[in-house]
């Protein structure tokens, strides 16, 4: 290893560098700071905008430290008045067409350009010609566009070509003329493409929903993690006196990398949503009218005390707290039906469920795996951040398969795209051909019984089988499937067969952190298997509850039940927790209870590799909601619930995660008895695929995010 | 003083059909590609036989044509390509368009030496996009006999040496003459320079090993290897092998391109084309295509053209394309026409060259609409500094050199123009000779 030090000098000092870096990432690693624009970690290198240029000891001119490896014995002058006085060329070529609209611009504070010109900008201006005025692009409703500030440093181009795979913006023109733009009229479309926004080192591509709304130095950052899917992306919100203005990422290598998908981005505009349920209200004889908190929350105490039976279902991105309150709310009141599972149609081997679902691996690994096979899985609109991590494996060489009965669209080259018929029956082939002359699991025999693998199928066994490293992923279509045992017991045949990883993209943020929680009828903290197994989420619908106690759950878009509602508005008394009122919830429910958003409580959620993360609440609570958490605390009280004299939500924490205890995640597939064939029940995965834009009911309310081309393809029933 | 004209690339000029195979022939063409079939040379001897000609690359820069061929590695068993550049297309030059259009076949035979001693078994022709209606064709029609001859091909004439030649056109971008602009247009992309390392031999078309040559100096090749490097080198003096194709043009009596040998006195090749037009004083040359550093009559008078006498002059050989201005000249004017070119052909990848080429050429519009400053002369010369050295490929400096030596050698003539609000010194000069 030691031929890989290069030993070299940074401005005098002696450093030693690893061969293959470029003179930036040694200069960064000292902490020896290079003014630059367009290089950027996590993009490939273009050494255009010239701000970087050093000076090196021999070397006639200076060079770009972004883009000049590092030699043995390399004399390097960050500082010297020749790197100095190039970088201060490059400052002035850059200002004489940057406009001077600081003070409007929304960059303004926190911008690159601005920063460094402060270092390296004269404080006036030589030029006095004409400057140069680009015409503004429609580029969607994310991103907006003011392209005369635009310094040419192609990262967002970049972005397209490396990091989405879809290249929506170029470079058209030449000289003076270089305009970045799409080739032809039309909006960016990717689930990542307002990262370019935090990529652009100046003012010419910004946040559309934020657009003149606030200024960086005004707004207070706190962090906040994700409530959309199982990643758990790291974010910031910016919150200016309470109310969050944005939301930017937070850098985390292990999850999101510096990336946020649109919907973590954008989704907090719903916060302040006109469908904000803003105070109790409760029906009265079909009417109804707004009830102060005291007498809401007796209300709900009572008809929960008064119910013989009684059923509570939370949506999956609870958190560990409210579920833990859940679970012992429902402990308390002597029943087990109690749920979180509310996309779920087939519970026949629930008992085969993991402890909770996890990836069967770090988020990071999955680029380091030679294969994979996501099956059941629309994965750009499940976990955006996930289907990143497949496409960089797949850059690297893996081999990425899909079995789904429709195709969706991947910017990278797919290995085997299994498709056209119900998954079971894709899966099946798979099976067999991954058993070649092996015997299956007996739990696949049945599934497996005449079915012949097609080559393609067999392509996929073998992929997966002569990989080091393979994994098969589960996704949330299949969690959704009429047959999701029969989905699962093949997919862990295959994963068995061929020795690759088992793993499951679950819905929501948090369905991991609350089937820990014990929010399930089969199993109580810690995945500890309950006595009497209460009804499940689909069951729950169908059977006659005194009182349903629901948890950031709209009926209508929430439940796999088509007729959710109606058979809702049947039950006993319907108690909604929820920060929007919809019509099917005034048609549901009996009580509605105004609680916040992600932002607005603090908690936890587990996300998809078992990392826990805490969070506080970061904006105030809009009109008179309260954290979950506190209302369901209330709600112990009010049902004389021992121990619910929780203070804050890190002491329901602790008691959580004391009665969970250690659990290691364990993907292995116990179920032993034979499932049968599907019969019928393998349907097309197009009929329960949630899109991009619709997964909850804060995406649903994001304005920006309902604008965009995504959206209105989901609108029209296109689900690529 | 006589030259002995049209030795190398011309050498079948003033035959019937002078791009003809046969005509070609007549001149001993094919005679050293027949020679490296019949396995009379090894690629590490023909590049011994190129470095010791002298050849230098005459697309402008000047490297030696035999050093860059020893950068390319041999016998790896992966693609190597040869990439001649075509797209001729330095303001004053026109010589390469002669090549191909009366002796293409000199470039022919040329491909297929210089592909053979760097292990390329592919090798593209990229011509300038203007050249698409007669020489295009010309350099078509004679890689066509050439296969239909044999000499090209898979294992040609048994030899087991295996070439291909493709023809390339452009689109017309100055900037795709820069050989790393080239390589990524023939790859189909934008033609925007990139940036180096990696150096084209180890990462060039597609990713792989690649050599770019300009034509002249392929078309030179099989002169060498027919008459030997010694006979090559020693057309030229010492640093400069061979002959050049001067371009000559502007104020200029005879217009048109000579093959002369290198390192022929100026005032020799002056009077070879007539000397300056209507009998007027010489003022100023460019002597080797419009990014070159001008050079005040007094001096170029005294320069031999050749790589060292220029560059030790202040200027640079360039692609010989010898641009004449008599005494009437503006040098304003010229230098205003000069930065305009530059500013349009930018690629607009990196900033100073983005930046600066406009504002160099304002500037100067600026001065000759008689709304310039004193200031703006300092600031001219302060801009081009800063742009050259700063850019990614040497379009940046091929704009500031010209304005740095315009500057220093005319500085009266932009100082009288500022003072007199855009009236020329010579146009005053003239009036009040009148």
């Amino acid at each position: 290893m030691s031929d890989d030090i290069l030993n070299i000098e940074v401005d005098g000092k002696p450093v030693e560098a690893r061969k293959g870096q470029m003179i930036i990432e040694a200069t960064d690693h000292i902490g020896a700071y290079v003014p630059r624009f367009c290089y950027h970690e996590k993009l490939s290198i273009a050494a255009n905008c010239r701000m970087c240029l050093v000076e090196v000891e021999k070397v006639p001119k200076p060079v770009p430290a972004c883009a000049t490896p590092i030699n043995e014995g390399m004399k390097i002058f960050t500082k010297s008045p020749r790197a100095i006085s190039a970088q201060k060329a490059t400052m002035e070529f850059l200002l004489i067409n940057h406009p001077l609209d600081c003070p409007i611009c929304d960059q303004g504070g926190e911008c690159e350009l601005q920063d460094l010109a402060m270092g390296y900008g004269s404080d006036v201006s030589r030029y006095n010609d004409r400057k140069r005025v680009v015409k503004d692009k429609n580029i969607g409703p994310l991103v907006s566009t003011d392209m005369t500030r635009c310094i040419h440093c192609t990262r967002c181009v970049r972005f397209g070509e490396e990091i989405t795979g879809k290249p929506q913006l170029g470079t058209t023109q030449r000289g003076e003329n270089n305009t970045i733009s799409t080739y032809i009229e039309q909006s960016i479309d990717h689930e990542l493409s307002a990262n370019i926004i935090d990529l652009c080192p100046v003012g010419a591509l910004n946040n559309k929903p934020y657009r003149y709304s606030a200024r960086a130095w005004e707004m207070t950052q706190h962090a906040a993690v994700s409530p959309h899917d199982c990643v758990g992306s790291n974010m910031y919100a910016h919150v200016l006196r309470g109310t969050v203005k944005r939301i930017v990422p937070r850098n985390n290598e292990s999850i999101n990398e510096s990336w946020l998908a649109d919907r973590d981005r954008f989704s907090y505009e719903a916060i302040y949503s006109e469908d904000r349920l803003l105070a109790p209200r409760v029906k009265r004889n079909g009417e109804w009218s707004e009830i102060d908190w005291e007498d809401a929350l007796a209300e709900a105490a009572q008809a929960l005390r008064g119910a013989e039976k009684t059923g509570f279902l939370t949506g999956p991105s609870a958190t560990l707290e409210e579920g833990h309150l859940l679970t012992r709310l429902a402990d308390h009141l002597g029943t087990a039906n109690i749920d979180h599972r509310i996309g779920r149609r087939d519970f026949a081997d629930q008992e085969n469920d993991p402890v909770y679902p996890s990836l069967g691996c770090e988020i990071a690994d999955i680029e380091t795996q030679g294969a994979i096979l996501v099956a059941g899985s629309n994965l750009r609109h499940e976990a955006p951040i996930l289907a990143h991590r497949v496409r960089k494996a797949a850059l690297a060489g893996a081999e990425i398969s899909f079995a789904n009965s429709s195709e969706h669209e991947y910017y990278f080259d797919v290995a085997n795209y299994l498709s056209g018929t119900g998954l079971v029956e894709l899966l099946s082939g798979i099976a067999v051909a991954a058993a070649k002359g092996k015997s299956l699991p007996k739990v696949a025999r049945q599934l497996c019984a005449d079915v012949k693998a097609t080559t393609e199928q067999k392509a996929v066994a073998e992929s997966l089988a002569d990989a080091e490293n393979a994994l098969v992923l589960i996704g949330d279509i299949a969690g959704r499937h009429a047959a999701f045992s029969a989905v699962r017991a093949l997919a862990a045949a295959i994963s068995k067969l061929t020795g690759a990883k088992l793993g499951t993209v679950s819905a929501g943020a948090n369905s991991a952190g609350l089937s820990l929680a014990g929010v399930l009828p089969h199993r109580r903290q810690g995945g500890e298997t309950r006595d009497v197994v209460g009804l499940n989420a689909g069951d729950m619908l169908d059977s006659s509850l005194g009182a349903v106690l629901l948890l950031n759950i709209e009926p209508d878009a929430d439940l796999a039940d088509a007729g959710a509602v109606s058979k809702l508005s049947k039950q006993g008394f319907v108690v909604a927790l929820t920060p929007f009122v919809s019509d099917a919830l005034l048609e549901a429910a009996d009580l509605l209870l105004p609680v916040g958003t992600f932002a607005e409580t603090s908690g936890t959620y587990i996300n998809a590799a078992g990392t826990w993360q805490s969070f506080r609440g970061v904006a105030n609570p809009v009109g008179e909601s309260r954290p979950a958490w506190k209302v369901l605390r209330v709600l112990g009280n009010l049902v004389e619930a021992d121990g619910f004299e929780y203070v804050t939500s890190e002491d329901v924490l602790e008691e959580a995660r004391a009665q969970i205890g250690e659990v290691a995640a364990d993907n292995e597939y116990k179920g032993k008895a034979a499932i049968a064939k599907p019969n019928g029940k393998d349907v097309s995965s197009a009929d329960i695929d949630v899109s991009l834009y619709s997964v909850d009911g804060l995406v649903r309310r994001a304005k920006a995010l309902q604008l965009t081309a995504a959206a209105q393809r989901a609108a029209d029933g296109d689900s690529t | 003083m006589a030259y002995e004209q049209n030795l190398v690339c011309f050498s079948t000029v003033g035959e019937e059909e002078s791009w003809s195979l046969a005509a070609y022939e007549k001149h001993g063409g094919y005679k050293a590609w027949r020679e490296v079939l019949a396995g009379k040379w090894t690629p590490e001897k023909l590049i011994d036989e190129v470095k010791a000609s002298g050849l230098r690359g005459r697309g402008g820069a000047g490297f030696p044509t035999g050093l860059k061929w020893s950068f390319m590695p041999r016998g790896t068993g992966g693609q190597n390509y040869l990439v001649v550049n075509s797209d001729e297309s330095e303001p004053g030059t026109c010589h390469d368009r002669e090549i191909l259009r009366y002796n293409p076949h000199a470039l022919v035979e040329g491909i297929a030496i210089a592909a053979y001693a760097m292990d390329a078994t592919v090798a593209y022709n990229y011509i300038r996009g203007e050249f698409m209606d007669e020489p295009a064709p010309r350099f078509e029609a004679a890689v066509k006999e050439a296969y239909d001859a044999g000499l090209l091909g898979k294992n040609v004439l048994g030899s087991g040496i295996d070439i291909d030649v493709e023809t390339f056109i452009g689109a017309g971008a100055y900037i795709c003459g820069e050989e790393t602009a080239l390589l990524e247009s023939l790859e189909g992309k934008q033609g925007k320079p990139r940036f180096k390392p990696p150096f084209p031999a180890n990462f060039g078309l597609y990713g792989r090993p690649t050599t770019i040559n300009n034509t002249q100096s392929i078309a030179s090749v099989p002169a060498i290897v027919r008459e030997g490097a010694q006979w090559f080198a020693d057309l030229g003096p010492e640093g400069s092998g061979g002959t050049a194709l001067f371009a000559v043009s502007g104020h200029i009596e005879k217009p048109g391109n000579y093959e002369l040998p290198m390192g022929i006195p100026f005032k020799d090749l002056l009077e070879l084309c007539g000397g300056v037009w209507k009998g007027r004083k010489l003022k100023a040359v460019i002597p080797g295509g419009s990014s070159c550093k001008v050079l005040p009559a007094d001096i170029i008078m005294n320069c031999t053209m050749d790589y060292n006498s220029l560059m030790e002059a202040g200027s640079s050989f360039g692609t010989g394309a010898v641009m004449v201005m008599d005494e009437t000249t503006c040098m304003v004017k010229v230098l205003r026409r000069i930065s305009r070119f530059y500013m349009a052909e930018s690629c607009g990848q990196c900033t100073p060259c983005r930046e600066g080429t406009g504002w160099l050429y304002r500037m100067l519009t600026r001065i000759m609409e008689g709304q310039g400053e004193e200031s703006d002369l300092e600031k001219l010369v302060d801009v081009a500094n800063k742009i050259e050295g700063h850019t990614i490929c040497a379009l940046g400096d091929a704009a500031a050199w010209p304005v740095q030596s315009f500057l220093e050698h005319y500085y009266e003539e932009f100082e009288y123009m500022v003072r007199n609000k855009g009236v020329s010194m010579v146009d005053a000069a003239g009036d009040a000779a009148a």
